[in-house]
């Protein structure tokens, strides 16, 4: 069962080009920052399968455990994570100005707007 | 997890989809802790199900919480999807099978933090030493990135009563 | 929001474990999970809670704005400011050995300090950001 070892980033790349359509096809802006955020987390779990080691524990040294998975990718990732909700709160609030100075959050309405003034 | 996502893509209701999203947040949480990740899944689970929930949330009370639906199918972006998913998957099958206690990525620098941590700083919790001392920068500057933000959410958001009077009288 | 007796009652109950086990998460980070980021995320959810229930009015009495734009700044220096006075003491910039009387206390003490700081920072601004939004809308509803 080779394949069965590879089975984890299947679900990456799906949960990946899931994040990627809904950025590319939706409209709607907030749409898109969720779409982001699937990406983002898919990113996520590649980096924590590539640290994950078979029969090790979460990298706490403690006495009479041997194997520790790799603790660098959870350290970049920890900081992804709170980088990554800063910066979607930095998105949510130019969602939230644009919509005060155009009424509307989707995308094809803004570019029509934009035209019209 | 893959479901929660197919939901997110269908609704049309903002509302349903940001509530998904926190699920998804708690998926992968669960997923963090399975891998052995469990700082990453502690956190993940207060930011991604907590707070990103109530910013969406406070955002969407701000901007109107329906989608609504496009006229034209999107054949294109499924495509284009569709294309790099394979590209991604034929991708993966040279990557090291899961798990693998040989893999580059367990032979670089990792030994040598784990083999140090104890001795060299006395913090038993690997996570928090490499964060914090061996990678001392890289938590700066993910610092300064989350004051940036702050600032910037400050910047457009605050402060908008002055502003908006004038555009009142403008329009 | 303001007639919920019984989530009143509970949150009040709430808030005060929520901000000691943030407290927790951030002192004890150096031996179990946790550190600056979970624990500032933890504290300023304890906030974000607050402001639910009783008001955003009533919060940001509670921690006024300026305190919370202090806070901000106050983080990202205590981190840089470790990083100086290790140069200070002869190291290199966020070098912690020369902190203490030997080398691995003396990176216990950076490591502090830089997740302190850390906290300090994460913690100000999401509760910054939150209250931003959730300003902005209460703000609506009095126009």
């Amino acid at each position: 069962m080779a394949w069965l070892g590879l089975y984890n980033y299947w679900i990456v790349v799906f949960l990946m080009m899931a994040g990627l359509y809904i950025v590319i096809a939706r409209e709607n802006l907030i749409k898109k920052l969720v779409g982001l955020n699937v990406f983002q987390a898919s990113v996520f779990i590649l980096y924590i399968t590539v640290g994950k080691v078979d029969g090790g524990t979460a990298p706490i040294i403690a006495e009479g455990i041997e194997v520790y998975s790799n603790p660098l990718p959870h350290v970049l990732i920890l900081t992804a994570i709170v980088v990554g909700v800063a910066t979607t709160a930095l998105g949510l609030a130019l969602v939230v100005r644009i919509n005060e100075a155009y009424g509307t959050i989707e995308d094809d309405e803004l570019e029509e707007r934009e035209r019209e003034t | 997890m893959a479901a929660t996502v197919f939901m997110i893509v269908r609704l049309r209701s903002l509302f349903a989809v940001v509530m998904l999203s926190g699920i998804y947040s708690l998926l992968a949480a669960v997923m963090f802790v399975v891998l052995d990740a469990v700082d990453v899944a502690f956190t993940e689970a207060a930011v991604g199900a907590g707070i990103s929930t109530v910013l969406m949330l406070g955002a969407l009370a701000l901007v109107k919480s329906e989608e609504k639906t496009p006229e034209r199918t999107a054949i294109l972006p499924l495509l284009a999807a569709l294309v790099a998913g394979a590209a991604l998957v034929y991708g993966t099958l040279d990557m090291p099978h899961y798990g693998d206690p040989n893999a580059p990525a367990q032979k670089h620098v990792a030994p040598t933090y784990l083999m140090e941590s104890v001795p060299k700083t006395t913090v038993p919790n690997v996570v928090t030493s490499v964060l914090a001392s061996y990678r001392g920068y890289d938590t700066l500057g993910e610092t300064v990135v989350i004051l940036t933000a702050g600032v910037g959410v400050l910047l457009l958001l605050g402060g908008r009563r002055r502003r908006r009077k004038p555009g009142k009288e403008g329009e | 929001m303001i007639h919920h007796l019984i989530l009143r009652v509970v949150a009040k109950l709430l808030i005060p474990y929520i901000l000691l086990f943030g407290l927790y998460v951030q002192f004890h980070g150096d031996f179990g999970p946790g550190g600056g980021f979970q624990a500032g995320v933890i504290f300023a959810s304890a906030f974000v809670l607050y402001a639910l229930i009783y008001g955003v009015e009533k919060a940001r009495q509670v921690i006024p704005d300026a305190v919370l734009r202090v806070g901000i700044g106050l983080g990202v220096l205590i981190y840089g400011g470790t990083g100086v006075v290790s140069l200070l003491l002869g190291a290199n910039y966020l070098d912690y050995s020369p902190l203490a009387h030997d080398a691995p206390h003396g990176q216990h003490i950076g490591i502090f300090a830089v997740e302190l700081g850390v906290g300090i920072t994460v913690a100000s601004v999401m509760a910054t950001i939150f209250f931003q939004f959730a300003g902005r809308s209460e703000r609506d509803e009095e126009d």
